[in-house]
């Protein structure tokens, strides 16, 4: 207290200067950002392109942002275990690390949320933020919210009102299929899609549910039989991977010529898999087209020049934009400052105007609706050097997509 | 019908793909008793080494070049490291073949990567085979190659790919092949005989010693042929071992450990098994209410009774692996007991 009356008094006495340096304390400071992701076992692809998305746009920021601080990524594998991922925390936590990013799998996410919690308890004044990138399970901003946790990807749920509002404008899409993963976000992915569309087109058959082993199906033939069977015009599906190309694949194959409604299309490897078999025919719900405008767009390309790999993660860059919008308005580097900057605050991103809202830290922001085509003379981009990328046929407003919550917020 | 039809199909086709794996695996078990775990590496090195040969010579040559070379590659493991250890007893050479699983899995990863391939298979095996036609007005019909449009907005029509056609030709031809090896042929003779008495085969002046390390090369050999042929049907990727290293396992108890004809017969029972519950989502309950009896959530066990055939249908072959453990160890066509 008597420091900051000194500071106060010091100010005062010499008048403009001194305020200026401070309006911009934080200002050539260094943050350093954990990265906790999988850089080994099934999901290893998705976190190495993603580990090179924060480092490189780290780079681009540092040249020029709101803030005026240098970002620096600390990596470390978390196998896609909780387990591992608590360890994570506490070794980066004792660096000295205060941010903390993670998106590969909701299981790590409740356990890092769990473990920042407690350090943030344990340790007032070295308290630690999680800026959770991909990471969709709804509970995550609802029963289990935590003040310290913040989302920058859509959840599960906000996907599905936003393509539900798109294939309630569809009046081929009669009779839909679905088929998930047996794990978590796969039965949500049915759940809601039960539920809204409802709500929405209650004259939609749902005419399949079915959900299959993880990770595990080598042959999706019987499955596509039973999609034929069934008589389906539009399968709707959460799957990633494997589990999404294999499909798709055995699709092509036995000649189903139905639309495919996807969360993951973009993730690495699929794109490769989807080839020419699959164009036009799958559509995939997100925060962004493959050709996205602006500075955006040409960071996409630079990187593709840099490391011949898709930059598809964009959430990569509402976390910088996020954390330097905050600390300009805070004035600070210090996480329990910041986070209460972050809370509530509108920033501009790739997708439009986005808002952190305050009431469960869930980022509210427009999506699109997908479809995988040809490239073209308007659309160059080719995903994968397939000759072929996601292209808007739909964006819809942050209002559009937002869901209510149920999160009870304890704030420190 | 044409379900029917179609569905016994895909389980078929899948069941001889099985079985090009669990041949060699039964093989190599029968005689060395050598329960190879690393048999569905060398299923995706075939896959591999085929994806890179065809950038060289081209699909066909790859199609015999790449499980030449697995084999090659297998003799040489045979040779050079599971000899060695057989001194040792069982124990060792399990987990040397446990431990090459996880060598293989990384040294691929970090040839070709962790992202999938594009192997995409020739021309000539693209587009669909034959095409079932089920027409409300003319009944069931097959089409060879892809019905025309106009054919199938009448009708319901079902396309059964040319890989799929292909993989069970090359599996039919195999089983042939080694049938006649094993019964017509010299080779054939000292191998059955070595199965069973090495060591009066050794007295009789036969280098068993390299009869095991032919065995061991061709078994892996015909895993790198089906690895070839997977690779273009399925997906060419460092988890495909994994997918298909424990069913194999299941086709060679189930067939009777060093059964050929037994793992041919298992190959095809567990390929339909994989296939045609996932299409029936009826449940026990519904069974029993067929019959008559009330059953709903409030019944004891009825988290149980409400799983769908289609549900249960991934573990359907482990649990047909339990029971002939406990009900015919020796499995459908073995010879030996235990």
């Amino acid at each position: 207290m008597s420091s900051l009356g000194n500071s106060l008094r010091l100010a005062l006495v010499s008048g403009l200067f001194l305020t200026a340096a401070a309006a911009n304390a934080q200002k050539g400071e260094t943050v350093k950002i954990g990265w906790i992701d999988p850089l080994s076992g099934l999901m290893a692809p998705v976190g190495q392109n993603q580990l090179k998305s924060y480092q490189f746009m780290a780079e681009l920021f540092n040249k020029s942002n709101p803030a005026g601080v240098k970002f620096e990524i600390v990596p470390i594998d978390n196998k896609l275990s909780p387990q591992e991922s608590t360890n994570a925390v506490k070794s980066l936590t004792d660096q000295g690390v205060r941010y903390l990013v993670q998106g590969n799998g909701s299981g790590a996410a409740l356990a890092i949320m769990d473990a920042v919690q407690k350090h943030n308890d344990r340790n007032p004044g070295k308290e630690a933020i999680y800026l959770n990138y991909a990471a969709v399970d709804p509970d995550l901003t609802n029963s289990k919210c935590s003040y310290w946790h913040f989302r920058l990807d859509a959840d599960t749920s906000m996907k599905m009102e936003a393509l539900t509002t798109w294939m309630k404008d569809q009046p081929d899409i009669k009779k839909v299929y679905l088929i998930n993963q047996n794990y978590s976000h796969g039965q949500q992915v049915s759940r809601f899609a039960k539920e809204i569309m409802a709500r929405k087109r209650p004259d939609v058959q749902f005419v399949g549910d079915d959900l299959h082993p993880l990770a595990q199906v080598r042959d999706f033939a019987p499955y596509v039989a039973k999609i034929k069977a069934s008589g389906a015009d539009t399968v709707l599906t959460g799957n990633w991977g494997s589990d999404l190309t294999l499909l798709i694949k055995a699709a092509n194959d036995a000649g189903l010529n139905v639309k495919f409604l996807t969360y993951y299309a973009s993730v690495t490897g699929t794109p490769t898999a989807l080839g020419a078999g699959a164009a036009g025919r799958v559509y995939a719900v997100g925060y962004a087209q493959t050709n996205m405008p602006g500075e955006v767009g040409k960071a996409v390309d630079a990187f593709k020049a840099k490391f011949n790999d898709d930059y598809y993660t964009l959430a990569v860059h509402h976390a910088f934009n996020l954390l330097s919008n905050a600390m300009a308005l805070a004035k600070s580097t210090d996480p329990v400052k910041v986070a209460a900057a972050m809370e509530g605050l509108k920033f501009k991103s790739f997708n439009g105007e986005v808002e952190m809202r305050k009431a469960d830290h869930q980022l509210q922001q427009g999506l699109f609706v997908v479809v995988w085509k040809k490239a073209d003379a308007k659309y160059p981009y080719s995903v994968e050097n397939t000759g072929y990328n996601f292209q808007s046929v739909k964006y819809y407003e942050p209002y559009v997509a937002s869901t209510p919550t149920s999160c009870q917020m304890k704030r420190p | 019908m044409d379900q029917i039809l179609i569905n016994t199909l895909n389980g078929v086709s899948s069941g001889l793909l099985l079985f090009m794996l669990s041949s060699g695996l039964t093989l190599i078990f029968s005689m060395m008793g050598v329960l190879n775990f690393a048999h569905a590496s060398f299923y995706m090195i075939g896959a591999y080494v085929a994806y890179t040969l065809t950038g060289i010579f081209g699909f066909w040559p790859a199609l015999v070049l790449a499980p030449l070379a697995v084999g090659g590659l297998g003799a040489l493991f045979e040779r050079t490291a599971l000899r060695r250890a057989h001194k040792f007893g069982h124990v060792p050479e399990l987990l040397i073949t446990f431990g090459l699983s996880y060598v293989v899995l990384e040294v691929v990863q970090l040839i070709w990567g962790r992202t999938p391939l594009q192997f995409e298979p020739p021309a000539l095996l693209q587009g669909p085979a034959f095409t079932i036609v089920q027409s409300p007005t003319a009944g069931l019909s097959m089409v060879l190659g892809a019905a025309g449009d106009v054919l199938c907005q009448a009708a319901q029509c079902s396309r059964f790919p040319m890989t799929r056609a292909f993989m069970m030709g090359v599996a039919l031809l195999m089983l042939v092949a080694l049938w006649l090896l094993l019964t017509r042929t010299r080779i054939g003779l000292v191998i059955q005989a070595s199965l069973t008495h090495p060591e009066a085969v050794e007295s009789l002046g036969h280098n068993v010693p390299q009869v095991f390390m032919l065995v061991f090369g061709s078994g892996c050999a015909l895993a790198g042929l089906a690895g070839v042929i997977g690779g273009i049907t399925f997906i060419t990727e460092p988890a495909m071992a994994s997918v298909v290293g424990s069913i194999i396992f299941v086709v060679v108890v189930v067939g009777g450990m060093g059964s050929l004809a037994g793992a041919f017969a298992a190959s095809i029972l567990i390929g339909l098994l994989q296939t045609l519950p996932l299409t029936v989502d009826a449940s026990l309950a519904d069974a029993i209410n067929r019959l008559g009896a009330g059953v709903g959530p409030a019944t004891p066990g009825w988290p149980i009774l409400r799983i769908t055939l289609a549900q249960a249908a991934p573990i359907l072959p482990y649990l047909l692996l339990v029971l002939m453990l406990i009900f015919r160890p020796k499995g459908l066509l073995g010879r030996r007991e235990g």
